[in-house]
């Protein structure tokens, strides 16, 4: 490098203008735990198991989430509904549901297969743990509380997602809304998926 | 005024007082100009900065300090005990002396903002900082590892190098004022303050500063990139924290003589007398210290051959040039 380069004052005076120009700049940072980005409409997250409008399970224990699944994440068992206990309005019910979060890909090819859209995947995506054997989801964390949101799709809830399991939290965004990110889209196919099926 | 602030006054207690009370403005202004840096580096970074603990970060200092205190004082196995220990009080020691002779504001009838007024407060500064180089020098060497030395060999060199410069800028104003005593140089600066007739050597002297307390684009000594940490790599816990401490009151030391010797001390900007002397002092200060982060915030470090090139072939020919035509000048005027 030449002297003249290296004693170039005017270029340092323009270094020095852009650091001072960006301290007053708006910063792009969002208070993580207490402010949330909003999700993308189709963010593919933590796995939940829906219910109809009666409370009863959608899952037909069919396994085809299972074979479908490219990560070998979930394991279905079925059993067959007894008279006087019906778990799901066919034939058969998912005695256990297990999925793996630590194998799945979050692909969402259980949801596509699913013919009664009971296996779908929410926007959470909070799911830190301890254990490994923590991130083994089974029926008791995947299946929706039959009070919360019964035969509506996680989108179409009124009062959202609960971002980290259990409690919702408040989700203010810094990011601009008038993105278009208000009319899910997975929501809209949902909903018309589900015409034919009862709730 | 009180007779026992009186620069003349014995009265040890006065005197201890006073040091006491120094001693903790010169600990909250070091915590918070390591905020202030942090803020101001965050925001030039589009970050916005500590804001976790207390309102807008503002106990930070405190939380830093704690875990500081609380994390484990490892000494090398072939680390010279007694020196590795020793050599963070030496940097602690001597950035604390220099703050007894500046004075913050204007002496009143019988009082000085100051510790002591000596009357050759300047040469006091400069042989007391000269000390603190060897707590950094010696600290790298007795670590006894290479990272380490190589910050002590470079901070040697290093300080040699842009000490005679600083000291060569600083006799321009001298010249100018006619007295070693910064209540004298700050009182000659009542018209003009000394940047403007000294604006070489107020700008070399900005220089020199930057590289005299290792601040970034001279922080060759730590130089974490390159050497983990310099002379601190082996240090934890609170001796770090002393050479931590001691290198923020170092800026501000240097900030301080700058403003005094340059920009007219405790003088008020356009008649604005309603803000008190030592108001404008910490004004002052404030804005080098700005600076001072402001550099850090926008310049890469230097290579190490070009800090001695520049040092010797620009810095110190400059400030010769500039020491012999101020005093042809003040020669040929009177």
């Amino acid at each position: 490098m030449s002297r003249k380069k290296l004693y170039n004052v005017g270029a340092l005076l323009t270094g020095l203008a852009i650091t001072f120009k960006y301290m007053f700049k708006r910063k792009p940072t969002i208070q993580y735990p207490s402010r949330k980005k909003k999700h993308a409409p189709r963010f593919h997250g933590l796995h939940e198991l829906r219910r109809y409008g009666d409370g009863k399970e959608r899952c037909i224990g069919c396994e085809l989430c299972s074979s479908v699944c490219p990560a070998n994440a979930i394991t279905v068992i079925g059993a067959e509904n007894s008279p006087g206990d019906r778990r799901s309005p066919g034939e058969r019910y998912a005695a256990r549901y297990e999925i793996d979060e630590l194998r799945c890909i979050f692909c969402g090819m259980c949801e596509e297969a699913c013919p009664t859209d009971a296996i779908v995947l929410t926007p959470r995506f909070e799911m830190s743990d301890y254990r490994r054997g923590s991130f083994i989801y089974s029926k008791d964390r995947l299946l929706v509380p039959p009070e919360a949101g019964v035969g509506l799709a996680p989108d179409d809830r009124p009062n959202g997602i609960p971002s980290d399991l259990g409690s919702v939290a408040e989700t203010k965004s810094t990011v601009d809304t008038d993105e278009g990110y208000d009319a899910t889209w997975r929501g809209t196919i949902l909903k018309t998926q589900t015409k034919g099926l009862a709730g | 005024m009180n007779a026992w602030l009186s620069p003349q006054s014995s009265l040890w207690w006065a005197v201890l007082i006073k040091c006491g009370v120094l001693l903790f403005v010169v600990i909250t202004s070091f915590a918070y100009a390591m905020l202030f840096e942090r803020k101001i580096i965050g925001w030039m970074q589009l970050r916005p900065g500590p804001n976790r603990v207390g309102p807008w970060g503002l106990l930070q200092p405190l939380v830093d300090a704690l875990k500081l205190i609380l994390k484990e004082d490892l000494t090398p196995k072939t680390a010279d005990p007694l020196i590795y220990r020793l050599a963070p009080f030496i940097s602690l020691v001597t950035a604390f002396s220099v703050y007894a002779v500046i004075p913050f504001s204007e002496p009143g009838p019988g009082n000085v903002w100051a510790v002591g007024d000596v009357n050759a407060g300047i040469l006091v500064i400069l042989a007391i900082t000269s000390i603190g180089v060897y707590g950094i020098s010696l600290g790298g060497w007795a670590s006894g590892s290479k990272y380490p030395l190589l910050g002590s060999v470079r901070s040697t060199a290093q300080m040699i190098s842009y000490e005679l410069a600083m000291a060569m800028s600083l006799i321009g104003v001298l010249i100018l004022a006619g007295t070693t005593s910064l209540v004298g140089i700050v009182n000659s600066q009542a018209k003009l303050w000394f940047f403007i007739p000294q604006f070489v050597g107020f700008i070399i002297y900005v220089v020199t500063a930057v590289a005299e307390t290792n601040r970034a684009p001279f922080d060759l000594v730590e130089a974490d990139a390159e050497l983990v940490g310099g002379f601190n790599t082996e240090y934890s816990g609170l001796r770090f924290g002393l050479f931590f401490i001691a290198e923020y009151i170092n800026m501000l030391t240097v900030s301080c003589i700058a403003t005094l010797l340059f920009l007219g001390g405790w003088n008020a900007v356009g008649g604005l007398t309603m803000i008190p002397g030592i108001g404008w002092f910490l004004l002052k200060v404030a804005f080098f210290m700005f600076v001072y982060i402001w550099l850090r915030a926008t310049f890469p470090r230097i290579r190490y051959d070009r800090l001695m090139a520049f040092g010797w072939k620009v810095l110190l020919p400059v400030a010769t040039l500039n020491l012999v035509i101020t005093a042809f000048v003040v020669a040929v005027r009177g």
